[in-house]
């Protein structure tokens, strides 16, 4: 152990901590070496700005005169669905949520020009957002319908709340047949028209930490402009996969449940988007700072692209199909370089997660940091990691037959 | 000589009336069709490269909209906002015609309106709707 986290927020407080972005320590340790980097560099920050489907916001919009309970009821914001199932006027909206009318893939490949995830922009934005509701109306509830603008000044609170962000690591999308797919990986042309990909790479944060030894539950991270805390694995966490000796996943693996003020946050970092034939989401900035603690940490944070590998995955049948067949495999620098081979052919690349919008989140990250304006955590406890027994487990549909009551056939109601 | 990407548009009564092949024959300019759409309903609406000399050029727009047919540059139609794009890169390796690029090194996406062809594919598959067409 070279540091402590609290000997590097010390350091924080006194403007005297050494930290640079998951880019810039690759190249120190290439001029100066690992051990005196290791000695050098107390933080390292990363980043990342991706479509996350598992994000959204809950509100407490405040209680009406005369009172009106939306709990167990029905809500929209702005037209899009929100979840009610909590007390009086707390709503959960999810950023993959649509308008009833919203014609959805009927004429395919649908737009899905705007759904929860545009609401939450705008919201933040700090436009009005309509909220109607309809009640059933109780003795202290007795209000039925509510039709009003509401505005996230004016609310209690309004919190994002993301059981999944910040994937580890995600496929390389392709399509083997014979017409354009519409997926959550965008369009993809037939016969290996194109592939697509979804990760920061060597600036992505859990790719950073990939054994989960500094991140964990209660570290404090940039989200969506403003402040965050990681308050759980992500939902979907799978440590358990093929990993390099690097200890990098060569496969989707470790995720972050994600929550933090919505009020501080910006519609720069949370962005609302549409994918044409898959649907509506929330395109998430985060930025998680790493605590160099040793020359091991120093070592995984100077991952770099090409040690960085990921399953080319065929989305017009593997995928839909829970197939586990892959093309093969692929780095992020050949990712990056704008061309693969796939089965021979050379198939044009294209990312969904912006690089240069994840190096923009850890140098503001890094700025915070330099400027003693954030402080580092320690995680109260640790993510699961590879030997904790986590994996990704399937649904295996099981056939449902009618439940009788024991006593009914204790009675031989049956006969 | 000069070249520009023009978006034309004229009425239903103009559909019969062979319009641009006056551009060569009057004026001595060449044209390219990126793209056509006539329809007796709604007139015609074509995406152009015209090149030639630029005094035969002018005349030429000058003769058009005396009989009524609307020119504007491509490039006022299609609009990449640069404050909504999210600088991801996915339109890259799907545009066509090279319009949407991204420099080597920072990733950063640019868009060359003179590369043009107003294909819309930019469109159907950008996440943020940062592309958008105005015809």
């Amino acid at each position: 152990m070279i540091r402590t986290v609290q000997e590097i927020n010390e350091k924080i407080k006194a403007g005297k901590a050494v930290v640079m972005n998951a880019e810039e320590v690759i190249k120190f340790v290439e001029d100066n070496g690992v051990r005196k980097a290791a000695e050098t560099v107390d933080v390292v920050t990363t980043g990342t700005f991706g479509p996350m489907c598992s994000s959204g916001m809950y509100v407490n919009v405040g209680h009406s005169k005369p009172r009106i309970k939306i709990g167990g009821g029905r809500c929209t914001l702005n037209e899009v669905p929100a979840y009610t199932g909590f007390a009086a006027v707390d709503i959960y909206l999810g950023c993959t949520a649509l308008p009833e009318d919203d014609p959805r893939n009927k004429v395919h490949p649908g737009r899905f020009r705007y759904g929860g995830g545009h609401v939450i922009e705008e919201f933040v934005a700090g436009k009005d957002i309509r909220l109607v509701a309809e009640a059933y109306g109780t003795d202290c509830y007795p209000r039925k319908k509510l039709d009003t603008l509401i505005n996230i000044r004016d609310v209690n609170e309004a919190v994002l709340f993301n059981p999944r962000n910040v994937y580890q690591n995600y496929n390389c999308a392709v399509n083997l047949s014979s017409k354009t797919i519409y997926t959550y990986m965008g369009a993809l042309k037939p016969r290996l028209g194109n592939a697509t990909y979804c990760s920061a790479g060597q600036l992505s944060p859990l790719l950073n930490d990939p054994l989960y030894r500094t991140i964990g539950l209660g570290t404090r991270v940039f989200l969506g402009g403003g402040i965050g805390y990681v308050v759980w694995q992500g939902t979907q966490h799978n440590p358990d996969v093929k990993r390099k000796p690097n200890g990098v996943p060569a496969a989707p693996a470790g995720t972050l449940a994600l929550m933090g003020d919505l009020k501080q946050m910006s519609a720069s970092f949370l962005r609302g988007a549409s994918f044409t034939g898959y649907g509506a989401t929330l395109v998430v900035g985060v930025g998680v700072p790493i605590p160099i603690l040793d020359e091991q940490m120093l070592l995984h944070t100077a991952v770099r692209d090409e040690e960085i590998y990921t399953q080319i995955v065929d989305y017009s049948s593997a995928y839909p199909a829970r197939s586990p067949d892959t093309l093969g495999e692929v780095n992020y620098r050949e990712l990056r370089s704008g061309r693969i081979q796939v089965n021979g052919k050379e198939v044009l690349t294209g990312s969904l997660s912006s690089y240069p919008r994840a190096l923009e989140i850890a140098n503001q990250l890094k700025a915070w940091i330099a400027q003693g304006r954030f402080f580092l955590t320690e995680p109260a406890v640790c993510l699961p990691g590879p030997d904790s027994g986590v994996r990704f487990k399937p649904l295996n549909e099981r056939p449902v037959v009618a439940q009788l009551p024991e006593s009914f056939v204790q009675e031989g109601g049956l006969r | 000589m000069i070249s520009q990407r023009l978006v034309i548009k004229y009425p239903p009564r103009l559909i019969d009336k062979p319009v641009l092949c006056r551009l060569t024959r009057d004026f001595n300019l060449d044209f390219n069709i990126l793209r056509a759409q006539v329809s007796p309903e709604t007139g015609g609406l074509m995406v152009l490269e015209v090149s030639g000399e630029p005094a035969s050029y002018e005349a030429a727009l000058q003769r058009l909209e005396a009989e009524g047919i609307s020119t504007q540059m491509l490039s006022r139609d299609v609009v990449w906002d640069e404050s909504r794009c999210t600088q991801c890169g996915g339109c890259v390796s799907q545009c066509p015609s090279g319009a949407l690029s991204a420099a080597p090194g920072s990733h950063l996406v640019s868009f060359d309106t003179n590369k043009c062809v107003a294909c819309e594919y930019c469109i159907l598959i950008c996440p943020v709707q940062a592309l958008q067409i105005h015809f």
